[in-house]
């Protein structure tokens, strides 16, 4: 069964682990080029928070407003990237009102966490899970 | 710079709001963090001037591969330190190496003194120098609230800031990174302070292209699998290296009252055991790490009658628990936590305020100053006192507590009671006094701290031969080296074999041999050195307090005259280093 990411953030580390090596399978050290951003709830005092696709499977936003055909709905939720139909202009950032969706200037398109599980595999508190879609 | 052939360094001159960039191929050869920054420090220091003169330098450097393999979380800062007057080196985890990583600067280079207080806000693209006039005084966690406010860059940034112990310039002022790591040892705060500097944040949004993409990722899979699966890194995370009150007394290694006695019966209230399941909240960790050491403990403060409580969350380690636990005859982990938030709160270094404060704990009870100039009674285990005087200490209240800021060897040459000022150096002690290993290990290190070599951990008790000790100090100092120019954290040292730290250098493109390594280390050490020789310091002249050797480590009493004996001997070691 088809399966999307999820999270519990009570137990996170804030190590950002997550994020380097999301950006690893992009092919570069970096954060911005991450699909999921480990961020804090005002400083770090406070709880880490997780920003990241919710792996929609109806009301599908971004999709909706990408006008080229480069979004396509994930079996399993969320959306796979086409970079050669993305013309760049953004409107799936702000369609995402989770502010799921960021644009990388250095890779000119936007970065959308693809669902692959990547960074759930490396979470050593187990914050990241996939979970089996209906 | 990862992929180059070059280290990246932004000078700042905080003096005329000026900076630069420069690509330096000449110290490509020492690898990254101490190995760069001890070349930055020898080149920009000014042995003529005063140490806290504007002219000097504050060089903060990343190793060779910060933040892309696991537990490689650290930043070291170099500077003259205020405390032991000679080399200062200091390292800090947090987000820092990540931030500057992702800013690509290696290192960062700061002279100069600002007319007015100001923090820097710095990007891969920009340096601001910002008006921090209002800040000054106020504490450090307020300060990072305020600039997280002000600045771009959530969860990509580091942000670290001085406190009121700083801006005073006390001589043992740290710097919090992060809120909960710190620059803690000797002085940087203050070096700061004296620039006029309260803050730096960094954003760390850029990137760097990984260019063999297969290689570098098997090598990151192998260390993340060990660094959060196999026992090397399993005791940071559980108890912590609060674990350590509970072993380090049954062996009769934890400094209690003052270095009076290494042992006690009644010290369960402070074992890490009581404080995870008494105080523990929360872990976290370092960008970069998975093994999360950071422990936040919790305790309760009442503020006004009819039950009327707050909160409180800070960090704690053993050497906090033993500096403001243990050191003062505290037995009570709600009092320690409140002893920490108090430094955290004034931004100074926990094991030199603790010690500072269990020396002058002794020095009253023999008379060698009375309450009018200590103004509270100081007594072992009056933590409300120990408050009350730490307050003084980061405002120099007068002139009693201006001395006390200066670190307990200064204090102590003013009113006495030197035999039991316990420092190296000017360096106040760690938290182990486990035999001949601890006590020669800060007093050869490079800094005076248990971290040069890690001397402590090579008493096992009874007698060892003293000149096989010599010669692991010496090489774990020199390995320690290159674990600082990665930078590693020390955590993880038993994780970063040689074989290790060059099969990660290969997968990055920075192809070496064992040899080549070593040299390194050794051409780091010399540079290091030459510093301290440049400061006018002396290894042969050093001399240390009596009580080291009246108080047994791990059951061993250790002699004054042998100790002083491999001291020389390590002293013509490095000589023959220097010179080779």
């Amino acid at each position: 069964m088809a399966k999307r990411l999820r999270y519990d953030m009570n137990a996170c580390l804030g190590c950002q682990t997550c994020s380097l090596v999301c950006s690893t399978l992009s092919g570069y050290h970096s954060l911005g080029e991450s699909g999921i951003n480990i961020k804090t709830k005002g400083g770090l005092q406070g709880k880490f928070v997780c920003v990241v696709c919710a792996g929609c499977t109806e009301n599908i936003s971004c999709l909706e407003a990408c006008k080229t055909g480069a979004l396509k709905a994930r079996n399993g939720g969320g959306v796979l990237l086409d970079k050669n139909k993305c013309i760049g202009c953004k409107k799936c950032i702000s369609a995402c009102s989770i502010g799921a969706i960021h644009y990388s200037d250095n890779l000119d398109r936007p970065i959308i966490c693809r669902q692959c599980g990547t960074c759930a595999k490396y979470c050593p508190h187990n914050c990241l899970y996939m979970e089996e879609v209906e | 710079m990862l992929y180059t052939n070059h280290i990246r360094v932004l000078s700042i001159n905080l003096t005329d709001e000026t900076y630069k960039i420069e690509h330096r191929e000449d110290l490509k050869q020492y690898l990254g963090g101490v190995g760069v920054a001890s070349k930055l420090l020898e080149e920009n220091i000014k042995p003529d001037a005063d140490i806290l003169d504007p002219s000097q330098c504050i060089v903060f450097a990343i190793g060779a591969i910060s933040t892309i393999f696991p537990v490689i979380t650290k930043t070291v800062a170099m500077f003259w330190s205020p405390l032991t007057k000679e080399l200062g080196e200091s390292y800090a985890g947090g987000r820092m190496a990540m931030t500057m990583l992702m800013a690509h600067f290696d290192a960062i280079v700061i002279t100069g003194k600002s007319k007015r207080p100001i923090y820097l806000a710095i990007e891969s693209h920009n340096v601001e120098f910002r008006d921090a006039s209002a800040m000054w005084g106020i504490r450090s966690d307020d300060v990072g609230r305020i600039i997280r406010e002000r600045e771009k860059g959530a969860g990509k940034r580091s942000i670290i800031r001085i406190g009121e112990a700083g801006e005073n310039q006390l001589s043992f002022a740290s710097v919090c990174v992060d809120t909960y790591r710190h620059f803690g040892r000797m002085g940087l705060g203050a070096v700061m302070g004296s620039k006029n500097l309260k803050a730096i944040s960094i954003w760390g949004k850029g990137d760097l292209p990984i260019k063999n993409q297969k290689a570098y990722f098997k090598v990151f899979q192998d260390l993340h699998k060990k660094a959060i699966t196999t026992d090397v890194m399993k005791k940071y995370h559980d108890l912590g290296t609060a674990m350590g009150v509970n072993l380090m007394n049954e062996k009769g290694g934890i400094p209690i009252l003052n270095l009076q006695t290494s042992q006690t019966d009644d010290i369960e209230n402070l074992s890490g055991e009581t404080f995870a399941e008494k105080n523990l909240v929360r872990k976290t960790a370092c960008a970069g790490c998975p093994v999360g050491c950071i422990h936040i403990g919790q305790f309760r403060r009442e503020f006004g009658k009819g039950y009327e409580f707050e909160a409180v969350n800070v960090g704690y380690d053993y050497e906090l628990i033993f500096s403001l636990g243990t050191f003062l005859g505290l037995n009570d982990s709600d009092e320690v936590l409140e002893l920490i938030e108090a430094v955290e709160d004034y931004g100074m270094d926990a094991i030199s305020a603790g010690v500072v404060l269990g020396w002058a704990t002794e020095a009253y009870q023999n008379g060698l100053f009375t309450v009018n100039e200590s103004l509270v009674p100081l007594e072992f285990g009056n933590q409300k006192n120990y408050l009350a005087a730490l307050k003084h200490m980061a405002k120099r209240t007068n002139e009693f507590y201006y001395n006390l800021g200066k670190g307990c060897a200064h204090a102590s040459s003013i009113y006495g009671g030197q035999d039991y000022a316990m420092h190296f150096n000017g360096n106040e002690m760690s938290g182990y006094h486990t035999g001949y290993g601890s006590v020669l290990g800060s007093a050869v290190g490079a800094r005076h701290s248990h971290l040069c070599n890690g001397g402590y951990s090579f008493d096992q008790g009874g007698e060892g031969n003293p000149e096989e000790l010599l010669d692991k100090i010496y090489n774990e100092e020199l390995d320690r080296c290159i674990l600082n120019s990665l930078i590693a954290c020390l955590f993880a040292r038993k994780m970063y074999d040689k074989d290790t730290i060059l099969n990660a250098l290969k997968s990055v493109d920075v192809v070496m041999t064992e040899e080549e390594l070593d040299n390194a280390a050794k051409e780091i050490f010399r540079t290091k050195l030459r510093i301290k020789k440049m400061l006018g310091y002396r290894l042969k002249s050093l001399r240390l307090p009596k009580r080291f050797f009246e108080t047994t480590g791990f059951g061993t009493k250790i002699d004054e005259a042998m100790t002083y004996e491999l001291i020389k001997k390590y002293s013509e070691k490095c000589e023959a280093l220097m010179n080779s």
